[in-house]
């Protein structure tokens, strides 16, 4: 019992969070003012308590497995959830059904960890369904907004298609295996053209999840209807969740047709890096703008995933966690100016240094951390990810990764250049960012600027391996 | 010399610069900061010259090591050679200049020098690493203030020149990732220079990797056909920005080509040895030709740094002692000569308003001190005996001339043609705007250089004519290094 209570302690947290928050709404109910620093705190002890006593084992016959690399991954997710909490506290103010949104945030970060910690295709199944669906509803928020409705619409569809899928896939491995476990799977898979056409069907809902093209049409729509804390949640928290299962499937349970995914792998990332920068260059709308960016980020990703060694996990988790500072800082800035003038657009940042110079430094960090500028910490991340898919020696896939990485400077510098130096008649006005939220942003900054001075946290998450 | 105090004083000034509350205290702290950078730089060069003479034979010299990553390997290692100490003077002379240059910006000024500044932390980082990780991590940090430098404060069509730039620049960028990470496997997973130099890397290895990192730092030193980038950013920058980047910039491009390109990969050198000799012939002539044509003083200074650095390529392609001495030679020339070029454009724009040569004449009646800089230095550009560009010029044919085939003769005869055309244009552009009657009456009303002006200018005047009177000591710090490099290229 004591051993099921520290091994699960991340996931009991979350769910006891979730009832909390389910006792107080069904309650008296609480305002919006007393809850969110309430949810704050909770995340933060969660994070927190995530930190200590991370041992490895198993429980319920392998079907649930962790290790310290895992409890970090877990840790990495709920920073995640803990920044957008802070960083969005503007607009969550002022949203009619707090609780509710924590309670479905929380529900998919629980289905999240299950997942990451997930030793079946069973277990892989329900808590990939139970991270997806909160977030449907989450997208359909802004309930008066038609946008907001097409977008929820369009996720749950497609969701509920790639899980058909992934369940196809599943019974396909079953059949040729009779194993769902992923300790039993990489004797049993015989590299037959089933195999690999099961394997692909799997692969193919991860894909859609990480929004991988050519599974990522459904990105730009979700990601402009969306609220933005969705957005935020959606491009980071969801994202990095699947990138560490991700690895754990290829490197682990398909290790035996290792040079199979390996080709699928750069294929889908070269065109990820690709289709996401060049759409991404035509946006005018800062969330598809960023949400193009994210399919290019993504296709960085592969990069780091093709080459499955220590290094390339390494080099994985450390991505994730700058581009979560990165990715959030960003949306954060969105999102205070979309609460306060309800901009949205590109155009509309013009001139955004006269009268908001903390917001536009902060995104223009974000900004340079995505593209990979030092002395951000995206920089290292991007070139960590380089180091590790170059050690299987492919130059020329190296090469379009790094011309890719002028491309999307290009964009990226679009919104520095509105901010900067576009002059405009009517800017946003000053704005009074909430005290939560410039912490939120505060924080972000600092994690972009000295993850990457900070060389010893590369070495952490290496030594956890 | 503890070399960390190059980055520090940089870096605290770039603090302090933030911290202050109105534009005086800016001016004062960063000119404050960058004269403590100067005289590290100078200490730097004494206590160089003393360790030397003191019978210190190691390559490097004040070498620091700390481990940054161990997992990758990755160490913070620095340490100078001659090359790196003269790299760093320059880089000194021209921001403290830059900084004196740039006092009468109202517009921002805080954020200006302290990108300014920021770019000076690059390149003094970049000269002292001594491992590829950290001198690309400064490379890098000194691309995106550029942006910036020219996007707010340019002139002209600004926001196209920072695009093109700061893209082309990546562009190199990423050719030096992949030539990076190319030797990063090929060295037995080091980034480390001095390690990856007594490393056995193949040559076939070598042939593959060559051209990501010879054209990756080319892009930066205008490599044609690479170069693009040179005129539009040049004309579009401010003063400061323009003297940064012809000044500085375009030598961490030629240190890379030959620190890493040449020196870590010698029999990819050797291959492609005669590409770099026509590719910069190519940029020698044109650029000469192109400057002839052109009307704006911004334009013909840039211009011609094509064609003044491709001198700096083409004495690497000749891969002889005396010839890469000489390419050092005229990139610190060429660094202080332009810079110097551009601030005294800069200072005939801001009272002009002009940087056409047909709207100017008879300068030298009205601002003697500017128009006497500007044929000074017009002379150094055509190498006139005494100043910096004589010798340079002059090293690099005669170590061309060493190589005897038919193909480096003519290539040596053709760059040398060069500066035919070069006396050309120098002298029709500055005989137009400095003598003759004053063309328009206005420009009567016109004051003198002022005290910061006549300081910038005396600060680079100096280094030019230092290194034109007396090259020896310029000449002690860069050789040794040149021989290590020609050994390598040679198989000692």
């Amino acid at each position: 019992m004591n051993e099921l209570l520290l091994l699960m302690k991340n996931e009991l947290m979350v769910t006891a969070i979730i009832f909390l928050l389910l006792f107080i709404k069904v309650g008296k109910g609480m305002s919006n003012d007393r809850l969110l620093p309430l949810v704050q705190t909770l995340l933060l002890a969660n994070l927190v308590l995530g930190c200590f006593f991370n041992q490895e084992g198993s429980l319920f016959g392998n079907m649930y497995h962790t290790t310290p690399l895992i409890a970090l991954q877990k840790s990495i997710l709920g920073l995640g959830v803990y920044l957008i909490s802070l960083v969005c506290s503007d607009w969550l103010k002022k949203t009619e059904h707090l609780a509710e949104f924590f309670l479905l945030m929380l529900s998919a970060l629980l289905g999240m960890y299950l997942l990451i910690s997930g030793g079946n295709l069973l277990i892989f199944y329900l808590s990939l369904e139970l991270a997806t669906i909160p977030v449907a509803a989450m997208a359909n928020f802004d309930l008066d907004k038609k946008r907001s409705s097409e977008g929820a619409m369009k996720l749950i569809l497609s969701s509920a298609f790639s899980s058909g899928i992934l369940l196809f896939g599943i019974s396909l491995i079953y059949g040729i295996t009779g194993t769902i476990s992923f300790s039993e799977l990489p004797q049993l898979a015989d590299g037959s053209s089933l195999f690999i056409m099961a394997f692909i069907f799997l692969f193919s809902a991860l894909a859609f999840k990480l929004s991988i093209v050519p599974f990522h049409l459904w990105t730009a729509d979700v990601y402009e209807g969306a609220p933005v804390p969705v957005t935020a949640f959606l491009s980071v928290v969801s994202k990095g969740a699947v990138a560490f299962v991700l690895m754990t499937v290829l490197y682990k349970v398909f290790q035996p047709i290792e040079s199979t995914w390996y080709l699928l792998v750069v294929i889908l990332s070269v065109a990820s890096m690709l289709i996401g920068n060049l759409f991404a260059v035509r946006q005018q709308n800062i969330k598809r703008f960023l949400a193009f960016s994210s399919i290019a980020q993504v296709g960085f990703i592969l990069v780091g995933v093709s080459s499955g060694d220590i290094g390339s996990s390494t080099a994985v988790v450390y991505f994730v966690l700058v581009y979560l500072f990165s990715n959030l800082a960003a949306f954060g800035v969105a999102t205070v100016i979309a609460a306060y003038s309800g901009k949205e657009n590109i155009n509309d940042y013009k001139g955004l240094y006269q009268t908001n110079p903390f917001l536009s430094w902060v995104m223009a960090l974000a900004l340079f951390s995505l593209a990979g500028i030092p002395p951000t910490a995206g920089f290292f991340g991007k070139l960590f990810l380089l180091t590790a898919g170059g050690s299987k020696g492919s130059y020329i896939y190296l090469l379009i990764a790094a011309l890719n990485m002028i491309i999307s400077l290009y964009y990226y510098l679009r919104v520095v250049r509105a901010m900067f130096m576009d002059k405009n008649e009517t800017p946003v006005p000053a704005i009074q960012t909430g005290a939560s939220a410039k912490l939120g942003l505060i924080i972000c900054g600092i994690g972009i600027v000295l993850t990457g001075m900070m060389g010893w946290i590369y070495d952490y998450i290496q030594s956890l391996h | 010399m503890n070399l960390l105090l190059l980055l520090g004083a940089p870096l605290l000034t770039a603090v302090a610069v933030l911290l202050c509350r109105n534009k005086q205290q800016v001016r004062w702290i960063a000119l404050a900061g960058s004269f403590v950078q100067l005289l590290f730089a100078l200490g730097l060069l004494v206590t160089f010259r003393a360790e030397r003479s003191a019978g210190e034979a190691a390559q490097m010299l004040f070498e620091q090591n700390f481990p940054l990553i161990d997992a990758l390997n990755i160490h913070f290692h620095i340490g100078v050679d001659g090359i790196s100490v003269s790299m760093i003077l320059l880089t000194a002379l021209v921001v403290t200049a830059g900084v004196l240059v740039s006092w009468n910006i109202e517009k921002m000024t805080k954020e200006f020098y302290f990108l300014l500044i920021l770019l000076a932390l690059g390149a003094y980082g970049f000269f002292i690493s001594l491992n590829l990780f950290v001198l690309f991590f400064f490379l890098e940090i000194s691309v995106v203030p550029k942006y910036l430098l020219i996007g707010i404060w340019g002139s002209g069509k600004k926001e196209y020149s920072a695009n093109k730039l700061v893209l082309m620049l990546m562009m190199g960028s990423g050719l030096i990732i992949v030539g990076m990470l190319g030797l990063y496997f090929s060295g037995g997973h080091d980034f480390d220079i001095m390690n990856l130099a007594a490393a056995q890397i193949p040559s076939d290895r070598q042939n593959l990797i060559f051209p990501f990192m010879f054209l990756g730092f080319g892009v930066f030193t205008a490599l044609f056909p690479l170069h693009t980038w040179v005129p539009d950013g040049h004309s579009s920058a401010p003063t400061a920005g323009s003297m940064f980047l012809a000044g500085i910039s375009m030598k961490l491009g030629g240190y890379g080509c030959l620190r890493i390109a040449v020196y870590l990969l010698p029999e990819g050198a050797k291959e492609y040895a005669n590409i770099i000799i026509v590719l910069s012939s190519i940029a020698i002539l044109y650029g000469a030709f192109v400057t002839m044509m052109q009307k704006d003083l911004k334009y013909i200074n840039a211009y011609s740094s094509v064609s003044h650095v491709g001198f700096s390529l083409l004495a690497i392609g000749m891969l002889t002692q005396t010839a890469i001495t000489g390419a050092l030679m005229q990139m610190i020339s060429h660094g202080l000569m332009t810079a110097l070029f551009f601030a005294v454009i800069g200072m005939i724009y801001d009272r002009t308003h002009t940087r056409m040569v047909d709207e100017m004449g008879g300068l030298m009646k009205v601002m003697p001190f500017i128009t006497t800089v500007l044929f000074l230095v017009g002379l150094c550009s055509l190498g006139l005996p005494g100043l910096s560009g004589f010798v340079a010029e002059m090293t690099v044919f005669v170590g061309s001339w060493e190589n005897d085939t038919v193909f480096h003769r003519v290539a040596t005869i053709a760059a040398a043609m060069s500066i035919v055309v070069t006396a050309v244009y120098i002298l029709r552009a500055i005989g137009k705007t400095a003598m003759g009657p004053v063309t328009n009456t206005e420009h009567l009303q016109l004051k003198d250089a002022c005290w910061n002006e006549k300081m910038a200018a005396i600060i680079l005047l100096a280094g030019i004519l230092s290194i034109g009177l007396a090259p020896g000591w310029l000449n002690e710090l860069l050789t040794p290094g040149a021989e290590i490099i020609v050994n390598r290229i040679a198989g000692k």
